[in-house]
């Protein structure tokens, strides 16, 4: 087996801005089983970090156990990470972002990380609206560990041992959307199309972004009895809308006919375009968005794409009105301000 | 557009970038694999099937081979394929007999070959085995033709093209050497099967006309009669200060051979702009290596004589013109003309052929252009058992030509002794084997070297400009050899989609380094070759598309640039992908 890409890449690979090609944003070649979904999450993000000419050092990758938690191993290999143990990556996280608010944020996650062992981590990181972007990748088993039912399993999905999930399962999405998060998407590792601008809209968006990308797991749950399978998947998915992201800076080019389309402004002036498949599909509501999950569950269809947004919502630093700037870059006279300064606190306490 | 039909033998085939632009279509990658095997009696032995010549033409081959490289698309140059040819003659088992069986019984058919270059030779050599009688015609008083009285000893020492030509001759040829065809009529009043007409391009331009050609004539020679002077030996020495006039490959040898006899001074004229010159580049590059200038935009004027002697040339400079269209034209530029002092004068500015031992009530049509009318594919001339090949078919050419046509003659002739159809020709062997070893492992070494290309070691340039007969180069030895051979990208190596079973995960996308696969929406060739992950734009290479996937999309994949590093197919869940290794083999004459 390759453990190594070849050095040759296409010569006419483009550049972005920062005069960087693809490759700047690969990471080592993947020891994931042939056709994880994983992998093909992993690309969009490299992708996505490609397109908006991220600056590899200002990203920091933090994951936590899995073969999903593997990944920032094979993206993004000039940037900083963080392999925390077992669902332990949004305390990571959280003090990492608190440390330093000026990075970005890719939490890796699975959904047995996610959803089992790393459920409350998880549900702190929405309440505070953290500023990190959330990528859990769902395969409805725990993949490491050789393919048992997670907590995102469907009910009566079974995998390769051929035993149908008895439980319930937890919509990762719903439940965000109901802890707090204000960016909350669903992607397919299938559909790069409408994964890599979701990823794009993540990363512009200030504040918890949550998206929770269907990978199926070749090895153990694609079967035709599951329901994490490329195929059931492919054939169950229902678009909210289809978009497109323009980053600030570039100009736009697309005209949207009226009615069809609804512009999103973000946190720092990019614009997300919305193409409503259903018109008066609402995602800017709460209430409207988890209505828009459950009515296509009902039917047996799983809603995918940008489920809802909050631009307008306050991060974490905003919430407890913290430092502006990098603890690194604080000296002595901004930690110790002196006796005035104590006295001045001293004084509104009185 | 429509799915890719890869039954078609071609389309393979064009994949493999090198033996399709070979005109012999050498199995190049096969042998350069056995070369990095060590397997060199074996890699010789597919050349010699191929090409005929492997010793010769792993010195002097033009090599479109080379340019046609994918590993030039890649990065910056060519696998060193020529020079790997020629380790496998150097390295290859002296006491290896190659030679083909040739069968004691005669089949009764008697063939008539003239003119001993490299195109009638291969006729006997794939006629042989056959049980043919071949008599063989040449002026000359040894086989090889051009290659022996053209082709310069310090580029392709007589041992070297001894071996290649005798390894033939042995096999049972009947020659009748110093003997000049001054009549074809005499030859087919002999009552052969068929003859064959390899006589070559015999013939330099002159330049006649120029004042003072006449009056200089003692120091003016035609290159290639100079050339073969030199090799027989009637000319030992030449003047101080030598001019050679005009661009092409003969001029390059004759410089070169100039300085080697002893010549203080030798500079090649060019009438065009340098770039414009039709010699190789590599061929450039040894004489200008050889501290010999090359003066371009000067049209000779006249031979200045004075006193009976040789003692300049006189030319007009000239600027090259581009007209709307891009021609382009030269015109005299406003300086006045130069004198180039020198005390003589080699002229190669070109080659003619010359059939003068025709007669004109054979039958034979000749063209405008004064070389006989010929059916493309079989070689056959407007007399039914005479057959044309080599320079002499169709204008000069190169050695590799000449094997090809030779290899297309014999097979024509092979047929009309049999009394078949000329035209249902024996298409090419071909077969598609998987190189699937294990899981992910491969019976081809489908890692891919960073290695730039090798240079090839020469001798002393001292030593070498001193004594025509040592050869330049020294060849490379076994472990660069080696390492040159790991450049090769095993273009053969195919990659072969099966879209049944393809689950559209997109995990040959994504780890791709060339980008080459897309899925996406189907659509006209122009609209599919704009949309595809990377540009497209290279026409000559084909776009592989797939029938319809379940999404509706297709799969296609641009060959250009594909390092056939096996990524794809180590990273497919379902096997879609498989590399398969594609042998296509031309025919030669007597298989089906
Ligand atoms: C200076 C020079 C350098 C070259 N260098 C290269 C090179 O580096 N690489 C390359 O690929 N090609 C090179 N070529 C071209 C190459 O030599 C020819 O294309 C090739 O030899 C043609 O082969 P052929 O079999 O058609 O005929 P030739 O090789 O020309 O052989 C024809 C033979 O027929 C003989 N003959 C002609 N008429 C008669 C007759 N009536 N009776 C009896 N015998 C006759 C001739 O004397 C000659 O021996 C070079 C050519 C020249 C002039
Ligand atoms: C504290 C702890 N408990 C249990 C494990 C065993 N374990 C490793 S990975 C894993 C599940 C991972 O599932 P998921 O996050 O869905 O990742 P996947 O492999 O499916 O991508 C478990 C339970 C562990 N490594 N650490
Ligand atoms: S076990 Fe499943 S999740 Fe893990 S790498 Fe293999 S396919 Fe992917
Ligand atoms: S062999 Fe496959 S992975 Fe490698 S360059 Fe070619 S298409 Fe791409
Ligand atoms: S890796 Fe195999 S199954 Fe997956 S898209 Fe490529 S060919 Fe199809
Ligand atoms: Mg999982």
């Amino acid at each position: 087996m390759s453990t190594e890409k070849p050095v040759f890449r296409h010569p006419q690979a483009t550049r972005n801005t920062l005069g960087l090609t693809r490759k700047d944003y690969e990471g080592a070649v993947s020891t994931l089983c042939a056709g994880c979904g994983h992998d093909s999450t992993t690309n969009a993000i490299i992708q996505a970090c490609f397109e908006l000419a991220v600056e590899p050092h200002r990203v920091v990758k933090l994951s936590g156990i899995g073969c999903s938690s593997k990944t920032p191993a094979y993206f993004l290999s000039r940037s900083h990470g963080f392999n925390a143990v077992h669902g332990r990556m949004p305390s990571v996280a959280t003090g990492a972002n608190m440390a330093n608010r000026e990075l970005l944020y890719i939490g890796i996650s699975g959904d047995g990380d996610t959803a089992s062992i790393g459920m409350g981590q998880f549900a702190h990181a929405l309440r505070r609206n953290l500023n990190l972007n959330y990528i859990c990748m769902n395969n409805g088993c725990y993949g490491l560990t050789k393919g048992q039912d997670s907590a995102t399993a469907d009910f009566g999905s079974a995998g390769k041992k051929g035993v149908p999930n008895p439980y319930s399962s937890i919509d990762l999405c719903e439940l965000a959307i109901g802890l707090g998060a204000s960016f909350v998407a669903r992607g397919f590792s299938g559909d790069k199309q409408q994964l890599v601008p979701l990823i794009m809209g993540a990363f512009a968006h200030q504040g918890l972004a949550f998206i929770d990308v269907i990978s199926p797991c070749v090895t153990f749950n694609n079967t035709a009895t599951s329901t994490k399978s490329y195929e059931y998947v492919r054939e169950h998915s229902e678009a909210t809308n289809t978009f497109d992201f323009i980053p600030l800076q570039q100009e736009i080019l697309t005209h949207y006919p009226e009615g069809t389309s609804q512009e999103v402004i973000m946190h720092d002036g990019s614009i997300i375009h919305l193409h409503k498949a259903e018109a008066g599909l609402t995602i800017t509501s709460r209430r409207k968005a988890l209505d828009n999950l459950e009515e296509q569950k009902a039917r047996g269809r799983l809603l995918t794409g940008l489920l809802y947004i909050n631009p307008e919502s306050k991060d974490t630093h905003e919430i407890i009105n913290s430092t502006l700037r990098p603890l690194n870059s604080l000296g002595e006279a901004d930690l110790c301000p002196g006796n005035a300064a104590l006295q001045q606190i001293n004084a509104g306490l009185r | 557009m429509q799915p890719t039909n890869t039954d078609n033998p071609e389309y393979f085939h064009k994949v493999i970038d090198c033996q399709y632009a070979c005109p012999s279509h050498t199995p190049v990658p096969e042998y350069i694999r056995l070369i990095g095997q060590g397997k060199y009696d074996e890699a010789f032995r597919i050349n010699w099937i191929s090409n005929v010549f492997p010793g010769v033409l792993g010195r002097i081959c033009d090599r479109p081979c080379e340019p046609a490289c994918r590993r030039s698309r890649v990065e910056e140059t060519p696998v060193a394929i020529c020079r790997l040819k020629r380790v496998t003659a150097d390295y290859k088992n002296p006491a290896t007999d190659f030679r083909l069986p040739v069968p004691s019984a005669k089949n009764g058919k008697r063939i008539a070959l003239i003119g001993a270059g490299p195109a009638s030779l291969t006729v006997a050599r794939d006629l042989l085995p056959l049980g043919y009688t071949v008599d063989l015609y040449d002026d000359q008083s040894k086989a090889g033709g051009f290659i022996r009285t053209q082709v310069p000893s310090f580029r392709l020492p007589e041992k070297v093209l001894n071996e290649d030509v005798d390894r033939i001759l042995t096999m049972g040829v009947t020659t009748f050497f110093n003997q000049y065809v001054d009549s074809l009529k005499k030859i087919v009043d002999q009552g052969y099967d068929a003859i064959f007409v390899g006589t070559g391009a015999p013939r330099g331009r002159d330049l006649p006309d120029l004042p003072g050609r006449r009056e200089g004539a003692a120091e003016i020679f035609i290159g290639i009669d100079w050339l073969a002077g030199v090799l027989y030996r009637h000319i030992v020495g030449c003047g101080p200060r030598v001019l050679v006039l005009g661009g092409g490959n003969t001029a390059m040898d004759c410089c070169r051979t100039a300085k080697r006899l002893g010549a203080d001074e030798v500079s090649v004229i060019v009438r065009s702009p340098r770039a414009e010159m039709k010699a190789s580049p590599w061929e450039i590059e040894d004489a200008l290596e050889e501290g010999i200038p090359i003066i371009d935009n000067h049209a000779p004027l006249e031979f200045v004589v004075e006193e009976g002697r040789l003692t300049g040339m006189k030319f007009q400079k000239m600027t090259a013109v581009y007209d709307r269209d891009g021609r382009r034209r030269l015109i005299p530029s406003a300086e006045p003309p130069v004198v180039i002092a020198c005390d003589q004068v080699i002229l190669a500015v070109g080659q003619m052929n010359s059939f003068p031992f025709i007669e004109g009530d054979l039958g034979l049509t000749m063209n405008d252009h004064g070389l006989p009318v010929l059916d493309r594919t079989t070689h056959q001339s407007t007399v039914p058992h005479i057959f044309f090949g080599g320079d002499a078919a169709f204008g000069p050419k190169n050695v590799i030509t000449a094997v090809a046509h030779g290899h297309e003659a014999a097979i024509s002739i092979d047929l009309f002794c049999q009394g078949r159809d000329l035209h249902d020709r024996p298409g090419p062997a071909h077969t598609l084997v998987s190189q699937k070893m294990g899981m992910q492992d491969w019976l081809y070494d489908s890692s891919v070297s960073v290695d730039k290309r090798h240079a090839v070691p020469t001798v002393d340039r001292a030593k070498s400009l001193r004594d025509r007969l040592i050869e330049v180069e020294l060849g490379f030895d076994k472990p660069t050899a080696n390492h040159e051979a790991s450049r090769c990208l095993n273009c053969d190596v195919q990659t072969v989609f099966t879209y049944s079973t393809c689950i559209e995960c997109d995990a040959c996308v994504d780890i791709c380094p060339e980008m080459c696969i897309t899925f996406t929406d189907n659509g006209d060739a122009d609209d599919l070759r704009a949309r595809l992950l990377a540009p497209a734009d290279n026409r000559e290479q084909d776009l592989y598309v797939s029938p319809p996937l379940p999404t509706g999309r297709v799969m296609v994949k641009d060959e250009n640039v594909c390092l056939h590093c096996g990524l794809c197919a180590e990273r497919c869940p379902t096997s879609s992908w498989e590399m398969m290794k594609y042998t296509y083999k031309s025919r030669v004459a007597g298989e089906k």
